[in-house]
């Protein structure tokens, strides 16, 4: 079958997300969408599925205009979309989530099990997905659990597959795993829209690439295009990816972790020094977060001991670690970073409002504090309306500079930077990049964190990769990335070279 | 819906939230006198009988109808502000004294739910606070005999108090065990309601010669001083909530303290991150927000009511999350906020009066007005506005439940 859309244009309120867009996808084909966040995907493909109606164009299947008013309509048409957020029920089976909402019905209306188990299993088979209709989906890995998704897609008999950014939260291995599947689904003449702004992947599975940018379809650049092609056309203008030279020049050691352990896991030995930049390289959930928590005093470990520059910080408080000279850049920047109903103004100052110079006895110094807005959104060039609007309005990009901005504006010991660019255009990643490595040069430790091999390698001076609440081993960023996904799956550092040979 | 197709949605929304709350608020007023009226009209006999014969009279049966209504609600109107017809000057500013009167404990109740809700507290618990307050307030009031002045200043620091350490109690427990504010507030409101009766069964509480469960009167160098004198009630407690109210608008937006809290009502998690400790914002939240609802009972009972009853500062707590509600959250709309609902009460009284409707249609025509507020999505729907894409809720209430 082949899907259309013509003409498609969207708007919320003043923005145009999509600008008469016209795009089509073959039959057998898969199609790459390439665009930054906020480039306007994710709608039209919202639109495509019937989740939200267009302000005006059409959607056409194999030439003959149609019209969905809810996804229902979209997958009875033959549409299926693995959204990033899947929508499983953990403590049902893999069997049971694929039936849900168009369960087979038997005797009297009693969900027929033994059907909808040989479905997941007829399906597993054909496409090499090796899912056990039986198991519970909250036991399933991540990976494994999109497969169900896809299963569940596949089930309604859907000729058209939309995988929205499918692969960030996969492993390397995983995502290789997933575009295998997505091969077989093209052979077996059915389409695929797969959505991304990860070059690499984009280069390695598409038959044909489509550019949107500024909800605007920019080009469709050839299947072999360098990735700084790609990337300029994403962006609208020249980029260079590669960051500047390595030049790191490690000092003192500036935070050491003695045996700290979280929960079950084994006890973490790291150091980190003035200077250089350690990576934490693992799949989402494999003790990222706990680690973050210990260092800025959140979360107390059970065993071990956390040093800064020498000093005992295991029981001190968030405050107190702030103020000893750490940096924190969380991993959610709404939830953790910043208050959306704040002020720009204020948000600039939410770990340093109680000292000096923004406050004495208890009374805030709206002038110095109004002062230190002003400097910071020039030196950060964070754009807002006014200093005055609520960083909830901010673009991803501007937000993600509030809290660099704030937290780099205050001498630092270490900077802990969690998924910094994640979710950000290529130009604030470049932004946040250069900011991460200035703080290098001045002699900050950073320990960054990252599920993102590609920023790993580009700024890591060392990588300490953890599966399962512990480090399995800490390599030089120069290891290949075969080697790097292995020890991510668990494997240590000798085991991962011996596979990866 | 991914992150990046709602973000330019989540602006719209915001923008269009924002500038619709205020008319939210005002449509939600009008459309509670509008039901307000409707049950003016089916409790009024005469109005009854007219449309019992709609069918040979229609017009005097919608006459009969608009008239009622119209008398009902400007006799409300006269008893709120200015009686034109009253004769001497105090007559004619009487409704305004007694709507000022009323508003005053109000406000400070109000002024107690706003800056807990500010915390993302929601402190159900005014009424005992009030309670306690009022007691306290009362007790030094008859109990002690102090320079005048220093009396007063005593009395209503007693109440403050009184009222901050019922307050604190619920924040030391979520802070400490994360039991919900909702929960022991409510409690609390029932150990201060019986804490009063039993403090009235005590020597020192009962008022020589009597019976009943009733406190000595207040010495008069503790009462709050009358600002017109004669029959008109109106007292300093005015200037006490007033200078509250700015008390806390300093309070919010220029001290340390109120960043805290305003950081902590809004995002727990980035407060945390920052270094700020909830716990310790929860216990002074709730301290200052016990001792704004105490202070709303001690100026209660120091300005009218100037001896301590089993249904001391009654319904005062619950009002003032009314009047928090309607003002939004805010300190100049709590303000506002209780000087209309000062006026209802006021006028309401002055209402049943003149014109025999009941007064309970004041807490009716209350009621309906937070029901509105609280749905903002009916009010948008009755009068078509646009709708904003989410459920607009006010913020400031789902937040407390959160």
């Amino acid at each position: 079958m082949r899907f259309e859309l013509r003409d498609i244009t969207k708007r919320f309120g003043a923005v145009v997300a999509n600008d008469e867009i016209s795009l089509a996808v073959e039959e057998g084909e898969i199609l790459c969408l390439l665009g930054e966040n906020g480039a306007g995907k994710s709608t039209l493909m919202n639109l495509l599925f019937g989740a939200t109606r267009p302000d005006a164009g059409e959607l056409a299947i194999d030439g003959h205009v149609v019209e969905f008013h809810s996804p229902q309509d979209a997958i009875g048409a033959g549409i299926g979309m693995v959204h990033q957020h899947f929508a499983l029920v953990p403590t049902l089976t893999v069997a049971e989530n694929v039936a849900l909402g168009d369960e087979p019905a038997g005797w009297l209306g009693w969900l027929d099990r033994r059907r909808a188990a040989a479905d997941v299993r007829r399906l597993s088979e054909e496409y090499g997905l090796a899912v056990q209709p039986d198991t519970l989906v909250g036991d399933l890995s991540v990976g494994l659990q999109q497969r169900v998704e896809i299963i569940k897609a596949l089930r309604r008999d859907a000729q058209l597959l939309i995988l929205d950014e499918p692969t960030a939260v996969l492993t390397p291995q995983e995502s290789e795993r997933l575009f295998s599947v997505m091969r077989r689904l093209r052979d077996s003449g059915r389409s695929v829209i797969f959505i991304s702004h990860k070059l690499r992947e984009v280069r390695s599975v598409a038959d044909r690439i489509v550019v949107i940018r500024r909800g605007r379809v920019v080009g469709a650049p050839a299947r072999d295009a360098t990735e700084s092609e790609l990337a300029s056309m994403m962006v609208g203008r020249p980029v260079d990816l590669r960051v500047a030279e390595r030049t790191a020049v490690p000092g003192a050691t500036v935070l050491q972790l003695d045996g700290v352990a979280v929960g079950d896991g084994a006890g973490i030995e790291l150091e980190v020094r003035a200077g250089e930049i350690v990576a934490l390289a693992g799949v989402q959930g494999n003790g990222q977060s706990e680690i973050v928590d210990l260092l800025i005093g959140r979360r107390r470990p059970v065993g071990g001991a956390i040093e800064l520059r020498g000093d005992d910080i295991t029981r001190c408080s968030t405050r107190e670690i702030l103020a000893r000279g750490v940096g924190y850049v969380p991993e959610d920047r709404g939830r953790d970073g910043l208050i959306g109903d704040l002020s720009v103004t204020e948000n600039l100052i939410l770990d340093t409002y109680h000292a000096a110079p923004f406050s004495s006895r208890g009374h805030l110094k709206l002038g110095r504090i109004a002062e230190n807005a002003d400097t910071l959104m020039r030196q950060f060039d964070i754009r807002a309306e006014s200093a005055a609007s609520a960083a909830g309005t901010l673009s991803g990009g501007n937000a993600q500079k509030l809290v660099l901005a704030r937290e780099l504006s205050r001498a630092l010991i270490l900077l802990i930077a969690v998924e910094p660019t994640r979710g950000l255009d290529i130009g604030s990643v470049e932004f946040v990049r250069t900011r991460v490595l200035q703080a290098r040069a001045q002699g900050t430790g950073v320990v960054l964190v990252s599920s993102d091999l590609d920023e790993i390698v580009a700024l890591a001076d060392r990588i300490a990769v953890l599966y399962r609440g512990a480090i399995v081993g800490i390599v030089p960023p120069g290891v290949p990335r075969a080697q790097l996904g292995l020890m991510m799956a668990g494997a240590s550092a000798a085991e991962a070279v011996e596979a990866a040979a | 819906m991914s992150r990046a197709a709602a973000r330019p949605m989540r602006v719209g929304a915001t923008g269009l939230r924002s500038a619709g709350d205020g008319v939210v608020t005002l449509l939600a007023v009008v459309l509670a006198f509008a039901v307000g009226a409707l049950v003016i009209a089916v409790s009024d006999d005469a109005v009854l009988e007219s449309w019992g014969d709609v069918a040979s009279n229609p017009l005097g049966a919608i006459e009969e109808t608009v008239a009622t209504v119209a008398d009902a609600y400007w006799a409300l109107l006269k008893g709120a502000i200015l009686d034109p017809d009253g004769g001497s000057l105090q007559a004619v500013l009487s409704p305004l004294s007694e709507t000022v009167v009323t508003a005053t404990p109000l406000m400070l109740s109000g002024l107690a739910v706003t800056l807990a809700f500010r915390a993302g507290l929601f402190n159900i618990g005014g009424q005992g606070q009030a309670v306690v307050g009022a007691a306290g307030a009362a007790f030094v009031g008859f109990h002690f005999n102090l320079a005048p002045g220093v009396h007063l200043a005593a009395a209503l620091a007693a109440g403050i108090v009184a009222g901050g350490i019922w307050g604190a109690v619920p924040g030391w427990l979520k802070g400490r065990t994360g039991a919900h504010e909702v929960i022991t507030t409510i409690m609390l409101n029932y150990v201060a309601t019986i804490l009063i009766v039993y403090l009235l069964t005590h020597e020192i509480f009962r008022r020589e010669g009597r019976a009943d469960a009733i406190s000595p009167l207040v010495r008069p160098d503790a009462r709050l001083p009358e600002l017109l004198g004669g029959d008109l009630r109106l007292h300093a407690g005015l200037f006490v909530a007033l200078a509250a109210a700015a008390g806390v608008g300093w309070l919010l937006s220029r001290t340390t303290a109120g960043f805290e809290l305003r950081a902590t009502g809004l995002n727990l998690r980035a407060a945390q991150t920052a270094g700020i400790r909830p716990a310790r914002v929860y216990v002074s939240a709730m301290a200052m927000s016990g001792g704004l609802a105490g202070l709303a009972g001690a100026t209660q009972m120091l300005g009218t009511d100037f001896t301590l009853t089993p249904g001391v500062a009654g319904g005062l707590g619950f009002a003032g999350i009314s009047v928090a509600l309607l003002g939004r959250a805010t300190v100049g709309g709590t303000v506002a906020a209780s000087f209309l609902f000062g006026g209802l009460q006021a006028g309401g009284i002055q209402m049943q009066a003149s014109t025999g409707t009941p007064v309970d249609l004041v807490t009716i025509i209350q009621g309906l007005i937070v029901l509105f507020i609280a749905a903002p999505l009916l009010v948008r729907s009755v009068f078509r506005l646009r709708t904003a894409d989410g459920p607009p809720v006010a913020a400031s209430t789902a937040r407390g439940w959160s």
